[in-house]
């Protein structure tokens, strides 16, 4: 039974862009690999944080929005911890109310696109 | 002699109470996202804080959901835990 999920991580901002890259597609690949399929992937770029982490000040975001099972996470945060370049993540269950709201922002912004 | 007029130095104004209603039965909003900053500062004071029911007056139900989206965003940096006018 495969619950959807939803994980911001911020990468610290001293990568150059295609080290984001790398850093967002092993992350991707790790995904499909453990057979979590990836519903949507969304970057944010470089964002001024709220309060210094690691005494850093910005960092990019990256959003994955996924469908796996419950068991996959806790391989995925591990894998999340062992990225140096990941400043701080977060895996979110989302619900009804969310998946609900997630998918009209995607329309929102797909019908502001085109 | 005709009662003693009592003439307040000013009117008093009597406190109207507005009636408190939750923003969120209103607007019929079943989600508080944790990504939305601007959403999540209206309900965060100067410092920071998340604000009490008695003043914002939202349900119990829809508070419990604002302060964990509040304290997910604190966590993922998007608001601070101690801010200085954030408004």
């Amino acid at each position: 039974m495969s619950t959807r999920y939803e994980t911001v991580f911020i990468l610290t901002p001293v990568l150059s862009d295609d080290q984001v890259k790398e850093a967002v597609t092993n992350v991707k690949d790790f995904l499909k690999k453990n057979g979590a399929t990836v519903k949507h992937q969304e970057s944010w770029g470089l964002k001024k944080l709220a309060y210094p982490i690691q005494n850093k000040s910005t960092g990019f975001y990256q959003l994955f929005e996924f469908e796996a099972d419950g068991d996959f996470i806790s391989k995925f945060e591990l894998e999340l911890k062992r990225d140096e370049r990941m400043l701080r993540f977060l895996t979110v269950k989302m619900n009804k109310n969310h998946i609900e709201f997630a998918e009209k922002q995607r329309n929102k912004a797909a019908e502001a696109s085109n | 002699m005709a009662e003693s007029e009592i003439r307040y130095l000013q009117p008093i104004n009597i406190e109207v109470k507005k009636e408190k209603y939750c923003r969120f039965k209103k607007a019929g909003i079943k989600y508080v996202d944790y990504k939305d900053y601007k959403f999540l500062l209206k309900f965060v004071n100067e410092q920071g804080k998340i604000l009490p029911r008695r003043v914002t007056g939202t349900s119990t139900k829809f508070q419990k959901k604002v302060a964990t989206s509040v304290k997910r965003a604190r966590h993922l940096a998007i608001l601070p835990y101690v801010g200085d006018m954030l408004k």
